[in-house]
């Protein structure tokens, strides 16, 4: 079961990655949720010891080599939101799924938050509001995504 | 992929509470960061990851080149002919144009006191398609098919037909990101072509506008000015076209023009971008590339053109051995007084 979830999880942060840095036109581009979080999220949630941090890390990094200013960016804010999952997953996972998406949209602002810093701080000054539009979406696609990883992961048939 | 594999190996169970484990991965990006940003040590770890990055990549753009494979097999057969006569007439136009390219560029070389006329600054060039495009605001990127296998190399000149389009940042082994000159991180080093006064044109964050924001508001710049590469900055060469002015306010107000430009490439319809080598002796080609060229560290020509002007005489002067002897002073007789980038039209008028 351990080797073949975690090929499930693999699987699922790909797909997520794929979607996260999709070609989309611009107006749609604003709208795109963080697929990956999302993932990281559910995966951290519902098995913490087959995913979680590092999952978080190195889902991260790769998002870093799409589309970070600079290495490591992603894979802190990522981490970071894994590990409060992780930590809360008792919480979260016993409520039901409308409830989890308004847990998971302060997780998703504080991943932005995280990136905003590192933007400030390596000089990459971001200013546009457009990009907080990502948590929210994020949080209302919640209810639809989280039975889609279910099923993925194979807990739901 | 294979980071994933080794990552996700370790963390069930015997690796250590959920809050060490995150400290542990916390330290590493900070540290990863630290040296990305700073040290610039990661270049090879990120060759290797851009590398395992490219499979992706090209799956993900994979739609857009079938489409682009269907449109152009489907063409019809008029489409076709209607295209090829067009082409002949615009080569039957270039070589015209061409021939008396020869002839002036003769002409040039006799009048500079050389023997023979110069060979053009560009070596040689690549074709390269582009894999994927990012256009938003904060980020112009693009990348393409080509990498260290083709000998591309970090700051590489990337040109259209039309004009300046960017510069390599990052070089994986089959793929190359570019930085487009219209990223709000880039700035390219301009001159106006028609009065000679140096600037710099920033990118504005759309890919149609480019913003030259440190003109006196009594510069000479009206719209239609034609903006050329100087040269200085160590990436473009001199007197390749990069915009045309498009809007001047004069503000009483402000000390600074307002100044939009239009680049000239067709950055957002483009489909295939050319790469290309210059000539590091040639009297036009980009100022202190050989010394410049290692302090431009992550590609980010904001950084760098600034100084370039009062640095630029020296490492050509001096710590060029490879230049022959005849081409230093062409190219200090071509760029005039290496004067400062806002002084430049007042010490052009007093002598």
């Amino acid at each position: 079961m351990n080797v073949d979830s975690r090929a499930r999880m693999l699987l699922t942060a790909l797909v997520a990655l794929i979607l996260n840095v999709l070609p989309l036109p611009p107006w749609l581009d604003v709208l795109r949720p963080e697929f990956l979080v999302l993932t990281v999220l559910y995966w951290s949630v519902n098995a913490p010891r087959t995913g979680g941090i590092a999952l978080g890390f190195f889902a991260g990094l790769m998002l870093d080599i799409f589309q970070g200013p600079v290495l490591g960016q992603h894979a802190l804010a990522l981490s970071l939101v894994a590990y409060i999952a992780v930590r809360e997953h008792q919480r979260i996972r016993s409520k039901p799924v409308f409830q989890q998406a308004l847990l998971v949209l302060p997780a998703l602002i504080l991943y932005e938050v995280v990136l905003f810093a590192i933007d400030g701080w390596t000089g990459h000054p971001v200013t546009t509001p457009l990009r907080w539009v990502h948590a929210l979406t994020g949080a209302l696609i919640w209810p639809l995504a989280a039975p889609v990883l279910a099923y993925s992961a194979g807990r739901l048939t | 992929m294979a980071a994933f594999g080794t990552g996700a190996g370790r963390p069930s169970g015997r690796g250590g509470s959920p809050g060490f484990r995150f400290t542990l991965f916390a330290v590493l990006s900070v540290i990863t960061m630290y040296l990305d940003q700073r040290q610039h040590y990661l270049e090879q770890v990120r060759y290797v990851l851009q590398a395992a990055a490219y499979p992706i990549q090209l799956a993900v753009s994979s739609p857009a080149a079938a489409w682009r494979w269907v449109k152009e097999s489907l063409q019809s057969r008029q489409a076709l002919e209607a295209e090829n006569a067009r082409l002949r007439n615009l080569q039957r136009d270039l070589e015209l144009r061409a021939m008396r390219y020869e002839a002036l560029a003769h002409e040039n070389g006799e009048l500079r006191g050389l023997r023979e006329a110069l060979p053009p600054v560009a070596e040689r060039w690549l074709p390269a398609e582009i894999v994927s495009v990012q256009m938003n605001s904060l980020r112009q990127r693009m990348l393409l098919n080509r990498g260290a296998a083709n000998g591309v190399f970090k700051g590489q000149a990337v040109l259209d037909d039309r004009g300046l389009i960017g510069q390599t940042t990052h070089v994986g082994p089959w793929s190359a990101d570019v930085i487009l000159i219209t990223d709000p991180e880039h700035a390219v080093p301009v001159r106006i072509e028609r009065t000679g006064l140096r600037t710099i044109a920033v990118g504005a964050g759309d890919a149609s506008s480019l913003a030259l924001p440190y003109l006196p508001g009594n510069a000479d710049i009206k719209s239609g000015d034609l903006l050329v590469s100087s040269g200085l900055g160590g990436v473009f060469p001199e007197g390749y076209p990069v915009a045309r002015v498009t809007e001047v306010r004069r503000d009483a107000v402000q000390p600074l023009a307002q100044v939009r430009a239009a680049p000239l490439a067709h950055l957002d319809t483009d489909s295939e971008v050319m790469l290309v080598w210059f000539r590091a002796d040639h009297p036009a080609a980009p100022a202190g590339s050989t010394d410049a060229g290692g302090q431009l560290k992550s590609g980010n020509a904001a950084m760098q053109s600034q100084p370039a002007p009062k640095r630029a005489p020296a490492p050509a002067a001096a710590p060029t051995p490879p230049a022959t002897p005849p081409a230093p002073p062409p190219a200090a007789a071509a760029d005039t007084p290496p004067a400062a980038t806002e002084a430049a039209p007042a010490q052009g008028v007093q002598p």
